[in-house]
């Protein structure tokens, strides 16, 4: 399954700077990340190009740090294209907790990272809708 | 000069006959304490075996102190001294470890405490023609129950709100022209923070006293609060282990409290060593209750401290008269007017897998109110990366923590490893509320 990392993190300045050199330092590349703000907590999540290696260095220093997974979709930058995907999954009533996208500058694509209950159910979903769901190695090498 | 009392007889007392009513009483006192198991291995180690073996109030020092661990040890009947049938009310705190400690009164007792409170009341030159609102919580803790059953002897018309609902109290006290409240010092400033919000003006009220305790508070906050109102403040001394509110109080010459001595005898100890200290010099309050009979506790160190007066009062009552409190021997908290032991809140922290054992205890002012922060660190090993885990953690710590010491805290979250670590004696407890 693919992971991504979900970092505890006060809501204080220098925590994302912090996390960055832990990364950076450990030669681990953050391939997109998202802040969640609970007050006076929150969550950083990553996506990064080596999970585990980046859950170690991060443990190390510390920082509470767990690796979720989740599924990572591919969508074609295309007008309506997010919007096939959505509905898609609310016609089998899948609730999308936490979920991000983003567009890599390669291929025109967007990447849509899916946390859900059922994540192979999900997975199932939308490849019988005929969207690429990305492997790890795909994942974590964009 | 003097003032009105209550019960002149025992109030201006000369004190040849006070000393000599005091040691009556204590001997029946030892006599009921010898009944319970607990005094009867204690006072027999100190070779007290009958009441007999106290000839005279020197004999007092003889006891060994009684402390609030032998209430827990012995928790609940270990020092029940009269048959359980002739229990009328009980009055329970809760623990600084989880076992509480309880408080027994026969119909006597009680009578006796209401009487001391009535006294109490009507040395602040309160009569029956006062409406007297009573802000103290009602229940368990003595403050509301104590003052209501005074107040009610006395003859006041007594509006048993209880504490809190600031908007409600206000209407009360204009509607029914309330002339007396009993209440924290806090939550007075905090009230008068509120008047014109609520829309009223001190000119709808027609308050002209207010019997302030349950925490400790300085001159200037009593002048402040006079002030602030234009009324007479009076302070009140008492705990849960002494009856309640009604162990001492001040009369209308608002020069420290009275504190009564037909029912307590005052001792001033030196915390450390233990050595009894002579009046004017400040140390750790002991007390016998000599006129409880379901629950006698002798020689109780309170943690208080404090020092006793021999000068004589105006009012020309003869009990001697005891500062304010001047702070704890003990690590106790007093937070908005309730007793809190960081050992309660530790053991709610102990009992929660998903933070680490290292926490801090934060005390702020919020206005005048008293404001409760506990700091926690997420334990990592535990941490699944959810947020909606990480509120509902900290709900439940927040919702534990109430349970236990009844006031509700902020909970923060921290990052693991971030809260100093100490070595040797943790100081976990940072009270910023300034000085009293």
């Amino acid at each position: 399954m693919t992971k991504q990392l979900n970092i505890f993190v006060e809501n204080k300045p220098g925590k994302l700077d912090a996390i960055a050199k832990v990364l950076s330092d450990a030669g681990v590349q953050i391939i997109a990340f998202t802040i969640q703000n609970r007050g006076d907590f929150g969550l950083v999540r990553l996506l990064v190009g080596d999970p585990e290696k980046a859950a170690v260095a991060l443990n190390e220093k510390g920082f509470a740090c767990a690796q979720k997974d989740i599924v990572a979709v591919s969508v074609k930058d295309k007008k309506g294209n997010l919007h096939r995907l959505t509905s898609l999954l609310l016609e089998k009533n899948v609730n999308m907790v936490d979920t991000y996208g983003f567009v890599t500058s390669s291929g025109g694509t967007g990447i849509c990272c899916i946390e859900a209950d059922d994540l192979p159910g999900v997975k199932k979903i939308l490849e019988k809708g005929g969207f690429k769901v990305l492997g790890e190695a795909e994942l974590y090498n964009l | 000069m003097g003032s009105a009392c209550w019960d002149r007889e025992i109030e201006a007392l000369d004190r040849p006959s006070l000393r000599k009513l005091q040691l009556k009483r204590l001997k029946e006192t030892v006599k009921y304490a010898l009944k319970t198991p607990f005094y009867k291995a204690r006072l027999g180690k100190a070779g007290i075996r009958s009441p007999e073996d106290i000839k005279s109030l020197d004999d007092l020092q003889k006891i060994p102190f009684t402390t609030k661990d032998d209430l827990r040890e012995n928790y609940p009947y270990g020092l029940l001294a009269v048959d359980r049938d002739d229990v009328v009310r009980m009055h329970s705190s809760s623990g600084t470890t989880g076992i509480p400690t309880v408080i027994y009164h026969t119909k006597k007792d009680l009578d006796y405490w209401t009487e001391l409170v009535a006294r109490s009341i009507y040395a602040t030159g309160a009569r029956k023609s006062d409406v007297f609102q009573n802000m103290m919580t009602y229940g368990m803790f003595t403050g509301g129950l104590g003052l209501h059953y005074g107040a009610e002897r006395v003859g006041m018309t007594v509006i048993p709100i209880g504490g809190g609902n600031t908007k409600r109290q206000l209407q009360l006290m204009k509607d029914f022209g309330t002339t007396v409240v009993h209440i924290t010092p806090s939550y007075m400033l905090h009230i008068h923070s509120k008047l014109a919000e609520e829309g009223i003006t001190l000119k709808d009220l027609r308050l002209k006293k207010a019997f302030l305790g349950a925490e400790p508070y300085s001159e200037a906050t009593r002048k402040k609060i006079e002030e602030l109102y234009g009324i007479d403040a009076y302070n009140s001394y008492g705990m849960s282990e002494m009856n309640g509110p009604g162990v001492a109080f001040e009369c209308d010459y608002k020069k420290d409290m009275h504190v009564w001595e037909d029912s307590y005898i005052p001792e001033i100890i030196d915390p450390k060593t233990c050595e009894v200290l002579k009046e004017e010099r400040e140390g750790e309050v002991v007390l016998t209750n000599i006129t409880r009979r379901a629950t006698p506790l002798l020689r109780y160190r309170t943690r208080d401290l404090a020092c006793l007066y021999k000068q004589g009062c105006a009012c020309g009552r003869t009990h001697r008269r005891m500062s304010r409190i001047m702070g704890r021997s003990d690590d106790m908290l007093i937070i908005n007017g309730v007793n809190v032991f960081p050992s309660q809140i530790e053991a709610v922290i102990m009992k929660v897998p998903e933070v680490g054992n290292n926490y801090q205890v934060y005390l702020e002012k919020d206005g005048s109110l008293d404001k409760l922060i506990v700091k926690v660190e997420i334990y990592s090993k535990l941490f699944t990366g959810d947020i909606s885990a990480l509120e509902k953690l900290k709900h439940r710590l927040k919702e534990e923590l109430k349970a236990s010491i009844i006031i509700k805290p902020q909970v923060e979250l921290h990052e693991p490893g971030s809260l100093p670590v100490f070595e040797g004696k943790a100081k976990r407890v940072v009270d910023n509320r300034g000085k009293l």
